[in-house]
């Protein structure tokens, strides 16, 4: 008897009567990637019309159209062209000026063409590291069902603790005070965040709410931390500066930025990839925030994995603050996140809560913030267009059917369905 | 004379399937017309198109001899054909009168709901059909038997002679079924006609007046209650010859492996649901546990299985005191669970076959080793599981979302059972499950009960409690009625025991 005679059960939707291998991997990572690609050409053609509608000159144009077509597509384009190629040449440089400084080190050895012209690329990734760090966090939340909306506040604290170890502790050597450095930021992040697990775990508070409240608290924690107690003598409320042994190093000569905190980040990215699909701790987690149900069932406990997770995405987060302050600044200032905790939230939505994807997506926006100064200088566009970029792409993503309907093309079966987080009530 | 309704080579595919094909059917006026077929046969998918849901890709649908295109629910009411779903679509805070009136308000002074009059029609109409409805009652109050009598007043209310029935005994008591059977052969007495959708071969034999059999979106053929038996109409649903009776060797009960003493357990809002349940399970023999859903069954076995602690009582297995154990200390006695609810607690519809294969073994030897996932390890668990239990899936890799209900129950049973255990708790195994998986399904029950382990087996489908059972315990209202060995047992007892009444004394038991 054949296989086919002896289905008992007609419904099984069976492409192949064989048992087919794993669809390949590559395939599979191209399809996830198709979406949020096309989610961003949407974005970035739409937010043409911002561009041309943010410009006095370029609007009255139009307002002659009818008189003038050709002058006013001509203008809107030329805007347009110049407007998208500083945004590139912003995040990723001029590539005519990087070949030029490659070619001149290599013949004379003399580097400050080269570095110059690798600037924005080093923006560009010092700018992404934060996100990195920020945008983990919040996946890994969202893998256990945990809707963590306090990164930001883990930050802050995160930050505060490895300032307070960079400048408190003196003539340790790096090998020692850095880790120490990092381990405090993560520890404090982790344990700020833990607050809201434990409350979830035990008492069912939602963890939206309380990781809202808790960045309050962070904040003005800070305010208090910077004006009194890790107030630096002066008149700035900004914490005394951090030893050199607690640096992350830097990795490039002046007055490039890039530290080794950009390696860092890559390997949380791998750490989280490793933890969640090869331990199972993080199928624990993973289950947990697929289906509670099916996890109490098969003997999980849903209040450890919400505490665990929850205090897992705070030391990501605290990562994030510290290494600012050990990477970039070198001491803790009130200014000084500039909302990469809120950015983070959408970086996991872009990123599909794959660690993978929310490394390609902090690039993303650590390109287009790196890019948007240099449209504002060289293309005089406001910096803001680049938030309206990135706030479309957040709604493309989050709209799939959108952006299927605007590029006609079907739903994929076994699409990768991704956890975000279950509904308010649960 | 015409059909009332006629259906002619009526053709649906969706994406990689042939829903129906070229079906056509025939219902004549004050005919009762059984539509039987196994889930995914295509009924449902050919009600939808009758209904207005779907739009067919090729045929004609015909009513009192005149073509017509149906486009919307509405399109279909307005020819008068009306349809009970599976699942009842009512208000539960509305009382019975609004929810009649839900769509079709009748008013007067403009906007005003003229509730006096509708109620006024709704109790001429029940009068009629013997439908006997509290047009004031709030839906929430009433039994699921009487909330399908809402549902099909609905539909009369609204002036539908051509009423669909889908599945409309899985949720009723044997003694509601009857009462069912009363109201729709009053239904067609006084000339509506009615599709009677099924799986269960029983009811067909006994309520329609012809039967069409679908599998895999063809008609196989279309027969008299008269002409055929059950046996035949089986081999037609699932294409070969079924066995309808469990074959099983007589019970060699052994030692007492779980024992349940005076447990009693509050449900979801605080309230007793199990309230004194003593029973043993032994070695060899499985006990049904037979009863309306909602009477303290789920309690029970979540008590047992760990995921609700009980409220006092105590419960062992092979004497070790599990009372207040955790599923994972349930599962390490060596018990297994199938679950009631297998989408909600027994899979995750989005992991593939393979995860859901160690969902709750995944951090033993081999699966891990210490706290890493031996993926190895776990395709070729899944591998052997596949072949072993014949789980249909195009890979280990599918998400078990995409498999049919029976194989995503394969998915459980291939996990529990393929474990080392003393004692199963299967909680409705084959609820909306096909004969050939309800038959595969019960074969390995048997198996285990005769490989010595203790089944506690707990159904709301009588057949089925009688067909596997050794003893058999009826509860009612969160207490165990009686105890029966299952040669004994008969429908009429068990029926009346389900509802509350000692056949000796007759009285409705309301023991305080």
């Amino acid at each position: 008897m054949t296989a086919q005679q002896t289905t008992a059960n007609p419904t099984a939707q069976q492409p192949s009567p064989q048992p087919a291998a794993q669809p390949s991997r590559w395939r599979a990572f191209l399809n996830a990637l198709l979406l949020p690609v096309l989610a961003i050409v949407t974005a970035l053609v739409l937010s043409s019309v911002f561009i041309i509608i943010s410009d006095t000159e370029l609007l009255a144009l139009w307002r002659d159209f009818l008189a003038a077509p050709g002058v006013a597509l001509a203008a809107s384009w030329e805007k347009l062209r110049e407007a998208y190629r500083a945004l590139f040449t912003g995040g990723i440089g001029d590539p005519k000026l990087i070949w030029e400084g490659l070619r001149t080190w290599i013949e004379t050895g003399d580097s400050t063409l080269l570095i110059n012209s690798l600037e924005a690329l080093d923006r560009t990734l010092v700018y992404s590291t934060p996100y990195i760090f920020a945008g983990l966090a919040v996946a890994l939340g969202f893998r256990c069902g945990l809707f963590n909306i306090g990164a930001e506040g883990q930050l802050f604290v995160g930050a505060l603790a490895s300032a307070y170890v960079g400048y408190s502790i003196t003539g340790l050597p790096m090998i020692i005070h850095l880790p120490l450095a990092l381990a405090a930021g993560a520890a404090a992040g982790g344990a700020w965040a833990a607050i809201a697990g434990v409350l979830k775990a035990y008492t069912g508070a939602h963890e939206v709410v309380t990781t809202i409240m808790l960045n309050y608290v962070a904040f003005r924690l800070s305010d208090f931390l910077l004006t009194g107690p890790m107030k630096r003598s002066g008149f700035n409320p900004v914490s005394p500066p951090v030893e050199e042994s607690a640096w992350l190093p830097k990795l490039a000569p002046d007055p490039l930025r890039f530290h080794a905190g950009f390696f860092v980040a890559l390997l949380a990215a791998y750490f989280v990839y490793w933890f969640l699909w090869k331990t199972t701790w993080g199928f624990e987690i993973r289950t947990v925030g697929a289906n509670p149900d099916a996890a109490r069932y098969a003997g999980m406990s849903i209040a450890k994995n919400y505490i665990l997770a929850m205090a897992l995405s705070g030391a990501l987060a605290g990562l994030a603050g510290t290494n600012e302050v050990l990477g970039v600044n070198h001491f803790m200032a009130q200014a000084f996140s500039s909302g990469y905790g809120f950015d983070s939230i959408a970086l996991a939505l872009l990123g599909k809560s794959h660690p993978g994807g929310v490394v390609l997506a902090s690039l993303l926006w650590g390109f287009l913030r790196a890019g948007a100064t240099r449209m504002q200088s060289a293309a005089d566009i406001p910096i803001d267009i680049v938030q309206i970029v990135q706030g479309m792409v957040i709604i493309f993503v989050a709209a799939p059917a959108l952006v299927r309907m605007i590029w006609r093309i079907k739903a994929l079966e076994e699409e990768g369905e991704t956890i975000f987080t279950r509904g308010w009530g649960s | 004379m015409t059909p009332v309704l006629e259906l002619r080579n009526i053709t649906k595919r969706f994406p990689g399937v042939l829903a129906n094909d070229h079906i056509t059917l025939t219902l004549e006026e004050g005919e009762i017309h059984a539509l039987l077929g196994e889930n995914g046969a295509g009924k449902t998918t050919l009600m939808n198109i009758l209904y207005g849901l779907y739009k067919p890709d090729e045929g004609e649908i015909y009513v009192r001899g005149k073509r017509v295109d149906i486009h919307t629910p509405s399109d279909a009411i307005d020819l008068g054909i009306g349809m009970v779903h599976q699942h009842f679509m009512l208000v539960p805070v509305m009382t019975v009168t609004e929810n009649i009136m839900l769509g079709a308000e009748s008013t007067r002074f403009g906007p005003f709901l003229d509730r006096r009059e509708a109620a006024q029609r709704i109790r001429e109409l029940s009068k009629r059909y013997g439908l006997e409805v509290d047009p004031d009652a709030y839906i929430k109050d009433l039994p699921v038997g009487v909330q399908q009598r809402v549902e099909i007043l609905k539909l009369l209310y609204r002036k539908a002679d051509i009423l669909i029935l889908d599945e409309p005994t899985a949720v009723l008591t044997p003694q509601e079924v009857e009462e069912l059977f009363e109201v729709i052969r009053s239904l067609v007495d006084q000339g509506n006609s009615v599709i009677f959708i099924s799986h269960k071969l029983k009811e067909v034999m006994t309520i329609a007046d012809r039967i069409t059999v679908l599998r895999r979106g063809r008609v196989v053929g279309t027969t008299k209650p008269a002409e055929t038996n059950e046996e035949e109409l089986a081999a037609m649903m699932v294409g070969r010859a079924v066995s309808l009776t469990v074959e099983k060797p007589p019970a060699k009960p052994g030692d007492v492996i779980l024992s349940i003493e005076d447990l009693h357990v509050l449900d979801e809002r605080g309230e007793p649901a199990v309230r004194g349940v003593s029973l043993e399970v032994r070695a060899g023999e499985i006990v049904g546990i037979a009863g309306v859903q909602g009477n303290g069954q789920t309690e029970l076995v979540e008590a047992v299985t760990g995921l609700r602690p009980p409220l006092r009582g105590r419960i062992r297995i092979k004497g070790v005191d599990t009372t207040w154990a955790n599923p994972r200390r349930f599962f390490e006695q060596g018990a297994a669970h199938v679950p009631e609810d297998r989408q909600r607690d027994g899979l995750v519809l989005s992991y593939p076959v393979r995860d859901n294969l160690v969902l709750n073994t995944y951090y033993r030897e081999p699966f891990a080793i210490g706290f890493r996932v031996q993926e190895n390890a776990i395709e070729q668990n899944a591998l052997r599981l596949v072949q072993e239990f014949d789980i249909r899936t195009p890979s280990i890799y599918t998400p078990v979302a995409n498999l049919s209900g029976g194989n995503q129950q394969k998915v459980i049973v291939a996990r529990e059972f393929s474990r080392p255990i003393d004692l199963l708790v299967a909680s409705q195994p084959t609820r909306g499950l096909d004969v050939g998986s309800i038959e595969y399904i019960h074969r390995r029950l048997v198996e285990k009960r005769d490989q010595g382990c203790a089944v506690l087996l707990v159904s709301s489908e009588l057949d089925e409690i009688m067909a596997l059972s050794d003893r058999i315990a009826v509860m009612y209202e969160g207490r165990i009625m009686d105890i029966l060995p299952a040669e004994k047992a008969t429908r009429e007892q068990l029926g009346l025991l389900m509802a509350g009444i000692r056949p000796e004394t007759t009285d409705d038991v309301e023991v305080a």
